[in-house]
C-alpha cells in the first residue's frame, strides 16, 4: 500500500518534471527573452550584461534547474504583456475556472449516471434508442455551438439569464466566489451546462458500457437465479461495481473540463484561466503560457493521483494484487 | 470467402439503417458541395469584385425583402451565403481531412513499428502517447499555434495559416491511431502467417506494410471516420476562437463566429446557417462511424 502510493507519487514527479521542462523549452526558445525585455533603443552592450546577469549564458540543465527551483517556490517570472507577476495573474483566475469546472462535472454525473443506468437495463427500449441517438448528436455538435444556442435561447430570447461574466461574486479569504450569491448562480449555469453537456454524453456512455458488461457476468447470472429481487440485483450488486470507472472518468474527464473550458469562457466571457490563455497565445505572452501548462499539468496529476487513490480505498483487490 | 461475407454483411445491415443512409446521403451531398465549390457558388468570396455591398444583409428567400438569385441571403459584405458555406466547407475539408491523413500516417506508423518491435521502443512510443492523451487536443492544438506564432517571422504567418492548423490539429490527433495499431499488431504478430514472413526472412517493413495492416484496417477504419469528425470539430472551434483561419479566407468556425456579431440584431441566417452546415456534417459523420464500428465489432450487436 505505502510502496504503491510512493510509486505514484514518484510518476507524478516525473510527469510534472517533463511538463516543466516543456514550459521551460517553450520560454527559453520561443522568442528571445532578451528582446522581449528589452526596448529598441538598448544597446547591443547592455544586452549582453542583462544576458549574462539572468544567468542566460549558463549551462542548458543549470538553466533548467534554477527555472524549475524557481518554480517550486512559486516565482512564476512576469508577463511579457502586463509586465505584472505571471503567479498573481494566474492565480486571479484560478477560482473562476474551477468553480466552472466543478460544477460542470457535477451535473454530467448528476445526470449522466442515472440514464446510463437506464439505458443499460432497457437496451431495447424506444426512451434508450431515443437518448442514445440525442447524445450522438450531442457529441456532434461543438461545445462552443451549444453555447451560442443557450445564449441565444436564454439570454436573448427569453431574457431569463446572464449572457457574460460571473454576476455577483463574493471574497472568501482571497478566492472570488460566485456560489454564495444568486447572481451568481445566474451567471454561472449556462456555462456550466455548456461544458457539462460533452462530459455528460461521456459520463452516461461509459456507464451504460460499464453496467452491461457487468450484468452479463456469472455473479449476476447466479444473483438472478438466486431469486434476488432486481432493484436490490440492478443497484446493489451492479452498480457498485461499476463503480470504480466512473471513479476514473471523473479522473480523465477533469482534463476535458479543463480543455474545453478555454472555449467555454471564451463564448461567455467568464474570467477565467482558459481566457487568459488565449489573450496570452494572441500575444504570444510565453511566461504565462508556459506556466498555464504548469499549473494545468499540476490540477491534472493531483486529481489522477486521488483518482488511483480512491481505487485502492473501493476495490480490496486491487491490494492484494499490491502485496503480492 | 470471409472478406467478402463480411463486405456483403455490411452492406446488408447498411440498406437497413435509415439513419446511415440519411448520413451517408448528407455527408456525400456536403463533400460533394465542397469539392465542386468553384462550379457550384454564385460568387467568390475569396474575390472582393465578385460581390457588392449593396446586397449585403438579405435574407433566405422565403423571408420577405430577399433577392431570388441568393437563396439563403447574404452576410454584411454582401457575400452569397451559399458561396461562402461551400467555400468554407471546402477549407475545413481539406483541412481537416490532411490533418488525418499526416496523423494516420504517424500514428500507424509508430503503433505498427511499436507493436512489431515491442520492448523498449514500445515503451517510448507508448510513454510519449501518454503524455500526449493527458494533453486535450484543443490544448495540443493551440500551443502548437501559439509556438508556431512565436517562432515563425510575421511575414510568413499570414501564408502558412492553414500549414500550421493542420499540422497543430494532425499533432494532437495521432495518438488514437498509434494506439489502436500497436493493440491490433500484437494480435496478429502471434498469427502464423507473420511468423511465417518472418520466418522467411522478410524486411520487417514489408512485414508490417504488406501483410500485417491489411489485416488490421477494420480497427483503423473506424478511429479515421471519428477522427475526421474530430479534426473538422477541432479546427471549427479554433477557427471560432479566433486562432485559426483570419476572416478574409473563412472556413465553417470563421463564418460562424462573423456570424456571432450578428446574435443580437435580426440577421439571424449569418449566424445559423454555417452552423446548421457545421453541425450536419459532423453529426453525419459520426453517425456513419458509429455504424462502421458496429459492423466491425459485432459482439456490440
Amino acid at each position: 500500500m505505502v510502496y504503491f502510493i510512493l510509486k505514484r507519487l514518484v510518476q507524478s514527479v516525473f510527469v510534472m518534471l517533463a511538463v516543466a521542462f516543456l514550459a521551460f523549452s517553450l520560454f527559453r526558445f520561443v522568442g528571445d527573452p532578451i528582446s522581449q525585455m528589452t526596448g529598441v533603443e538598448t544597446s547591443v552592450e547592455d544586452q549582453e550584461r542583462l544576458r549574462e546577469e539572468l544567468g542566460l549564458n549558463d549551462p542548458f540543465i543549470l538553466q533548467f534547474a534554477r527555472f524549475t527551483s524557481d518554480m517550486v517556490q512559486g516565482d512564476f517570472g512576469f508577463s511579457y504583456r502586463t509586465r505584472q507577476p505571471v503567479a498573481e495573474m494566474i492565480a486571479d483566475r484560478i477560482p473562476a475556472t474551477l468553480e466552472l469546472g466543478v460544477v460542470a462535472l457535477l451535473i454530467s454525473l448528476i445526470v449522466g449516471i442515472p440514464t446510463g443506468v437506464y439505458t443499460a437495463l432497457r437496451p431495447r427500449g424506444i426512451a434508450t434508442q431515443a437518448i442514445l441517438m440525442t447524445t450522438l448528436v450531442g457529441v456532434s455538435i461543438p461545445t462552443f455551438v451549444i453555447g451560442i444556442m443557450l445564449i441565444f435561447i436564454f439570454g436573448v430570447q427569453l431574457g431569463w439569464l446572464p449572457t457574460f461574466g460571473r454576476g455577483g461574486t463574493v471574497q472568501i479569504g482571497g478566492w472570488e466566489s460566485s456560489l454564495f450569491t444568486v447572481e451568481g448562480w445566474r451567471a454561472l449555469l449556462l456555462p456550466a451546462i455548456t461544458l457539462g453537456v460533452y462530459q455528460l454524453t461521456l459520463t452516461m456512455r461509459l456507464v451504460r458500457a460499464e453496467m452491461m458488461e457487468v450484468m452479463r457476468t456469472d455473479y449476476i447470472r447466479f444473483a438472478i437465479a438466486r431469486g434476488v429481487p432486481m432493484n436490490k440485483l440492478h443497484y446493489r450488486h451492479a452498480l457498485s461495481n461499476t463503480m470504480v470507472p466512473v471513479i476514473t472518468i471523473i479522473g480523465l474527464q477533469f482534463g476535458g473540463v479543463i480543455a474545453f473550458s478555454i472555449v467555454t469562457e471564451s463564448v461567455f466571457q467568464w474570467p477565467g484561466m482558459g481566457l487568459l490563455f488565449l489573450e496570452s497565445i494572441r500575444f504570444v505572452d510565453i511566461p504565462v503560457m508556459g506556466v498555464y501548462l504548469v499549473v494545468i499539468a499540476f490540477f491534472f496529476v493531483l486529481v489522477n493521483l486521488i483518482v488511483d487513490l480512491l481505487y485502492v480505498a473501493i476495490d480490496p483487490r486491487l491490494r492484494v494484487r499490491d502485496v503480492q | 470467402m470471409i472478406a467478402f461475407l463480411k463486405r456483403y454483411e455490411g452492406l446488408w445491415l447498411f440498406v437497413h439503417s435509415p439513419a446511415a443512409i440519411i448520413a451517408a446521403i448528407v455527408a456525400t451531398l456536403i463533400i460533394l458541395g465542397a469539392v465542386f465549390a468553384p462550379w457550384l457558388a454564385l460568387v467568390n468570396p475569396y474575390d472582393l469584385a465578385s460581390f457588392s455591398l449593396f446586397d449585403g444583409l438579405l435574407p433566405p428567400v422565403w423571408q420577405d425583402g430577399a433577392n431570388p438569385k441568393y437563396l439563403l441571403g447574404t452576410d454584411d459584405q454582401g457575400r452569397d451565403m451559399i458561396s461562402s458555406i461551400l467555400y468554407g466547407a471546402r477549407l475545413s475539408l481539406v483541412i481537416g481531412m490532411s490533418a488525418l491523413a499526416i496523423a494516420a500516417v504517424l500514428g500507424v506508423g509508430l503503433g505498427l513499428a511499436a507493436g512489431y518491435y515491442g520492448g523498449r521502443f514500445d515503451a517510448i512510443v507508448m510513454r510519449i502517447a501518454d503524455v500526449q492523451l493527458a494533453l486535450p487536443a484543443i490544448l495540443t492544438a493551440l500551443l502548437i499555434d501559439g509556438i508556431a506564432r512565436g517562432v515563425l517571422p510575421p511575414s510568413v504567418q499570414q501564408d502558412l495559416r492553414v500549414a500550421v492548423l493542420t499540422l497543430a490539429i494532425a499533432l494532437s490527433l495521432w495518438v488514437n491511431f498509434a494506439r489502436t495499431a500497436r493493440a491490433s499488431t500484437f494480435v496478429q504478430m502471434n498469427k502464423e502467417y507473420v511468423q511465417a514472413a518472418i520466418m522467411m526472412g522478410q524486411h520487417p517493413v514489408r512485414v508490417m506494410f504488406v501483410h500485417i495492416l491489411p489485416n488490421i484496417l477494420g480497427p483503423l477504419l473506424v478511429i479515421m471516420t471519428v477522427d475526421l469528425a474530430s479534426a473538422i470539430l477541432l479546427e471549427a472551434t479554433l477557427s471560432f476562437l479566433g486562432i485559426g483561419l483570419p476572416a478574409d479566407s473563412p472556413s465553417l468556425g470563421t463564418l460562424i463566429r462573423i456570424g456571432m456579431q450578428f446574435l443580437l440584431s435580426g440577421e439571424w441566417w449569418i449566424l445559423w446557417i454555417p452552423t446548421l452546415f457545421l453541425v450536419a456534417l459532423v453529426v453525419s459523420i459520426n453517425i456513419l462511424g458509429d455504424f462502421l464500428r458496429d459492423v466491425f465489432n459485432p459482439r456490440l450487436r
